[in-house]
């Protein structure tokens, strides 16, 4: 316990710093995972195949791979940033298609029936996207985008291996030098990542079960 | 649905599509360019040599060397090993799990549910830490102990949704004949269970195959680690942008295969009978599930694709 309360300040470093990635990645992936769905779904053959090959190349190449790109494959290129920039460079990047799949799978999880109607009873192009499609699909997708965030603020833990000061690499340091401690100080870090995922969690289910009234 | 949104295009439209995606693909094209010159580009390193760019024969020859090519294979042996083991430990313990999440005592469903929760919820990185310091197992171990846990978890939540999606008939005519409960859930309805929640099962399993470069970080000799750490120190570090692309490419081979296997199984059982309205109501239980994977989301089944916790 002595060792947790000593190296508090640590600790605190450790947990904003997994914010600062969980936030900046969080906000970078929800802007290209939009920028990729509109792609995907676009009409245009080129965008769409683009957007196809990047979601499937990205989806099946592991974080820590990502990661390695961009801490050791980029400089080596001669780009030079600090490793926290790094990081949050590819947890941006490996986020983003998750990001995709969840927007395209909420706009496809909207019933034909639906656009259907709202053309059916003479609704423009942009009435019947604005009024009835997004509506819908925005509800459909908040969950499954919260789920993207818990995942995603578990992977910044893949940080740590990349020279990041967040709390699974500032664990490993206190470790060191409070070896007999290592139980109390592993549990303090799983409550910090529980302080993250569980209220993001219960919004999750919360929000699920108010959208799923609606159906 | 893009189609339901609008009338079918007039020939004003169609010339404007065609233009929006001549455009975009000279951009795309554009931008592909720039990436091979940008790597193709001469580098000048810190003392002021300049050196070959990325592009240049000379980082390439070492393709044709059959030590490396050695090297390459004990790396991703050493990485299936690991996902073997761990991904038949996470089959038994999501079993174990998932019967004992459903099981009629509360004694045994609750801390079956906080454990369930609880190794969704961690980091696989700090799982595998926890192991190898607190227990001292030596990275293969810890490695493979935290996978098992977290992809076991998963794979439990996916049998219960699977067990919840069958019809109750099941279970009670399962009973009405004899059965015991337990002998119910194993002879009658996990062999069902299973079979719906297959494609499910294998996308996780392509997220444990992911995850096993985790274990890099804590000094497992797998694929990334003979690739890229000791590939470059062994052969010289020009070839590190070679090596890098190397393991790129045999790690998304490999996880392509198992997608499309998973892919293939999907359209296999949904193609099944009596499969279609069932397993569209699993794939809503699967949804709601959440929390999925340790490096990803689940996306909610959408017919053409199992959901992928994208680890």
């Amino acid at each position: 316990m002595d060792a947790i309360i000593e190296n508090l300040p640590r600790f605190v470093d450790g947990f904003l710093m997994t914010l600062r990635l969980l936030l900046v990645s969080g906000v970078g992936a929800l802007v290209i995972g939009t920028l990729i769905a509109t792609m995907r779904i676009s009409p245009v053959p080129a965008l769409r195949g683009f957007a196809t090959v990047y979601t499937e190349v990205l989806r099946n190449t592991p974080l820590t791979l990502v990661l390695f790109f961009c801490a050791f494959v980029l400089p080596y290129l001669g780009i030079r940033l600090d490793y926290a920039t790094f990081a949050t460079i590819g947890l941006t990047l490996y986020t983003s298609p998750f990001v995709a799949e969840a927007l395209r799978s909420g706009i496809n999880g909207i019933p034909v029936g639906q656009a259907e109607a709202a053309r059916a009873l003479g609704m423009r192009f942009g009435q019947t996207v604005g009024l009835v499609v997004l509506p819908q699909a925005v509800r459909m997708v908040i969950p499954p985008l919260i789920n993207v965030l818990i995942a995603l603020t578990k992977n910044t833990s893949v940080a740590a291996g990349f020279a990041v000061l967040e709390l699974v690499a500032v664990s490993r340091q206190v470790i060191q030098f409070n070896g007999n401690a290592t139980i109390p100080i592993l549990v303090a870090v799983a409550i910090f990542y529980l302080l993250i995922t569980v209220p993001l969690g219960q919004l999750a289910g919360h929000l699920e079960r108010r959208t799923a009234v609606l159906r | 649905m893009t189609s339901v949104l609008y009338d079918a295009p007039g020939p004003k439209t169609r010339r404007l599509s065609l233009i929006f995606s001549i455009i975009a693909g000279v951009l795309i094209a554009g931008g592909l360019v720039a990436l091979v010159m940008f790597l193709a580009a001469p580098r000048v390193n810190a003392g002021g040599v300049e050196q070959p760019g990325m592009l240049d024969p000379s980082r390439w020859d070492i393709l044709l060397d059959r030590a490396m090519w050695r090297a390459i294979g004990r790396g991703l042996t050493a990485t299936v090993q690991m996902a073997g083991v761990a991904a038949v430990l996470a089959l038994a313990f999501g079993i174990l799990v998932s019967t004992a999440r459903t099981a009629q005592s509360r004694f045994i469903r609750i801390p079956a549910i906080v454990l369930v929760e609880f190794f969704r919820g961690m980091p696989v990185l700090l799982m595998m830490l926890f192991i190898l310091l607190v227990f001292s197992t030596g990275a293969f171990w810890a490695g493979v102990g935290a996978l098992a846990l977290y992809n076991g978890a998963v794979i439990g939540e996916a049998l219960r949704a699977g067990i919840a999606s069958l019809p109750r008939g099941q279970r009670e005519s399962g009973l009405a004949l004899g059965f015991t409960p337990l002998q119910t859930r194993f002879r009658i309805e996990f062999p069902q269970a299973f079979r719906q929640m297959l494609p499910i099962i294998i996308a996780q399993l392509v997220v444990l195959l992911k995850d096993t470069s985790l274990a890099y970080i804590i000094g497992y000799q797998e694929l990334l680690n003979i690739g890229l750490k000791q590939g470059p120190t062994t052969f010289g570090s020009q070839y590190l942008f070679t090596f890098f692309f190397v393991v790129w490419a045999v790690y998304l081979a490999v996880n392509l295969l198992l997608s499309w296997l998973a892919r293939f199984v999907a359209r296999r059982t949904a193609a099944g009978a009596k499969g279609g309205r069932r397993s569209r109501k699993a794939a809503r239980v699967i949804a709601q599930l959440g929390g999925a994977g340790v490096s990803g989301a689940s996306a909610p089944l959408t017919g053409d694709d199992p959901p992928r916790s994208g680890g």
